[in-house]
């Protein structure tokens, strides 16, 4: 169980994070949302005692992380890909780990088995690969195996192959009962991973909800229709109070009646229906409309209608 | 999709605690953990051999060639345990890279943020590193001053004269050079604390050293000759030679002093590594 209450962080006169209060819960993955520069990693290391916040505290299982008596073996945590000595090999950076919480040598060698490093353990970390680095990284955060886990952008780097392992790794540490805290700014990968999600934008809660509620939140859910007698039905539709775009592709996108209530107005009107498909907006769509004002750097954005049309599942 | 095994367990259980540790981590982990760090980067093993080539191989080069060009002149204020000790003064460098890079290795990899994760009280981990290293430059300075004072005797042959570790203040020097390298490396890693960068502990240490003398030396020498005797370099030479000037502290209360240096670098940094963010 992770809580933070307040939490306020200033770097100068810049504010990473602003008066964030959350709870991460055991038994759940629960992801940490929001566009680079939004104040995800500060979080992250106020939460490890590396950071102190300026306000506001953040305790783990009720303590602050300064106050835990052997904190390996409550909480384990990726900061970082790459905070590790280039000259030491994987072994020796987990050993020296190993020993400051009395942990067995036995266990450096599991994990290591777990992430599947064991061939290469011995080696210099400087020869390893981003996605190498990342699993020590991981191994490292299982060490002490801990209740508690947070993970900074896990899969950054990763191979598909490595993005699935982490994905079931999350998922099956969760099931395990344990506190798992995973941030990202790919909206995509947490609907595949994340039950719960804490979004922030610029250091701010912007919603702490599970992930189906955020999808379905979401005002882009529409009906996508395909007609060759497309214009009376947009007629008959608007007159019943639906909202209406037509996009590019000949296609409609209609908001307000559901798939059933369509479908039987063109059997009145009537017109054949060549498509009939309802849309909920990606994960990623609902995220983009949720930070739409926080976002630090804006970019060439697309306009939301068009946007709208391209939802998928 | 597999599940990944993370550890042995009924899916669904509760949250592994360390149910068969009690009390808190302690300071004998972080003290292996430190040792484990620090053999097996190799930066170790090369300040250290360096320490050793240079400590050994220049007073012994140093003597050699003092017996070779040997005439009676020469006798008028030699000083045969000094010039056996004379790659001390090289090996001060070495040691204290390796003070530094005990601490801002750390830094400049970003394994701060995993020792302290491992260790929040962080001041004991200073302390850790400290009681490590500090152990391993003793042992290797010692050595290094034993072998480079008996070698550096046995090649000043007669008619050049030599000392034996009986000579009044000859043990004092062989062994206080040992023990000057050691609190001279605890001060570098005092300042790499202080500092956090590589090249600015560096830089600072051995402006400490070398550069801090000259500019000593620039001022009128009736405040100059005041302030010389508290540099650590000027420490180092009274507590390397078997009769210190006049104007330098004794070899015991400048080697006191020394300490006082090295342990003040080290509490500020303790005081900065609890203030600042890792």
């Amino acid at each position: 169980m992770i809580e933070g209450r307040g939490l306020t962080k200033r770097y100068g006169s810049k504010v990473a994070v602003h008066q964030l209060t959350f709870d991460v819960r055991p038994g759940v993955v629960t992801g940490f949302l929001g566009p680079n520069g939004s104040g995800k990693s500060t979080t992250m290391r106020m939460v490890m005692g590396l950071d102190a916040p300026d306000e506001g505290r953040v305790t783990v299982n009720g303590r602050p992380y300064h106050d835990l008596p052997w904190p390996l073996h409550e909480v384990g945590a990726l900061l970082e890909a790459r905070a590790i000595h280039p000259g030491r090999s994987a072994r020796a950076h987990l050993w020296m780990l190993a020993q400051t919480n009395a942990i067995a040598r036995r266990r450096v060698d599991e994990v290591l088995e777990i992430v599947g490093l064991t061939s290469v353990a011995g080696q210099r970390v400087g020869k390893y690969s981003l996605g190498m680095g990342q699993r020590l990284g991981i191994a490292a955060a299982l060490l002490g195996d801990p209740g508690v886990l947070l993970f900074d952008e896990p899969v950054n780097g990763l191979d598909p192959d490595g993005i699935r392992w982490v994905r079931n790794l999350l998922k099956g540490l969760a099931r395990e009962g344990r506190t798992v805290f995973v941030s990202s700014h790919l909206m995509s990968e947490m609907a595949l991973t994340a039950d719960e999600v804490v979004i922030i934008g610029k250091g701010r809660l912007i919603a702490q909800v599970s992930t189906e509620e955020l999808i379905s939140q979401s005002s882009q859910r529409f009906v996508r229709v395909r007609s060759p007698g497309i214009a009376a039905l947009r007629d008959a539709l608007e007159r019943d109070g639906a909202t209406t775009v037509s996009e590019d592709d000949g296609s409609l996108s209609v908001r307000g009646p559901d798939a059933t209530a369509i479908g039987e107005l063109a059997a009145r009107i009537p017109v054949t229906l060549h498509e009939l498909s309802p849309q909920s907006a990606s994960l990623e769509e609902a995220f983009m409309e949720l930070t739409e004002d926080s976002v630090e750097y804006h970019g060439d954005v697309t306009p939301p209608a068009a946007r709208a049309g391209s939802g998928g599942g | 999709m597999s599940e990944v095994e993370v550890r042995a367990g009924a899916p669904g259980a509760a949250p592994p605690r360390p149910a068969s540790l009690s009390g808190h981590y302690a300071m004998r982990g972080l003290v292996a953990s430190e040792w484990t760090k620090l053999r097996t980067v190799r930066s170790t093993m090369w300040t250290l051999a360096i320490t050793i080539v240079l400590g050994i191989g220049l007073g012994a080069l140093a003597t050699a060639e003092t017996r070779a060009h040997w005439t009676a002149s020469n006798q008028v204020g030699f000083d045969a345990t000094r010039t056996s000790l004379i790659g001390v003064f090289f090996g001060q460098f070495s040691i204290g890279i390796l003070g530094v890079l005990v601490m801002s290795a750390e830094y400049g990899t970003g394994t701060i943020r995993a020792t302290f994760a491992a260790a929040p009280r962080r001041p004991r981990v200073l302390v850790a590193k400290a009681a490590v290293f500090g152990a391993v430059a003793l042992a290797v300075s010692e050595v290094v001053a034993f072998v480079a004072y008996f070698l550096g005797q046995s090649l000043l042959s007669a008619p050049a004269i030599h000392t034996t570790i009986g000579s009044p203040g000859a043990l004092r020097a062989v062994a206080g050079s040992g023990l000057y390298l050691c609190a001279l490396g605890l001060f570098a890693l005092g300042l790499a604390a202080i500092i956090r960068h590589t090249a600015g502990a560096i830089s600072a240490f051995i402006g400490i050293l070398l550069v801090l003398p000259i500019i000593v030396s620039a001022l009128p020498s009736s405040i100059g000759i005041d302030i010389e005797r508290f540099l650590p370099a000027h420490i180092g030479q009274s507590m390397l030679s078997l009769h210190p000037g006049i104007r330098s502290f004794a070899p015991w209360p400048g080697f006191l002093l020394l300490c006082g240096y090295a342990l003040a670098a080290l509490v500020a940094g303790a005081v900065l590594l609890v203030r600042r963010d890792a």
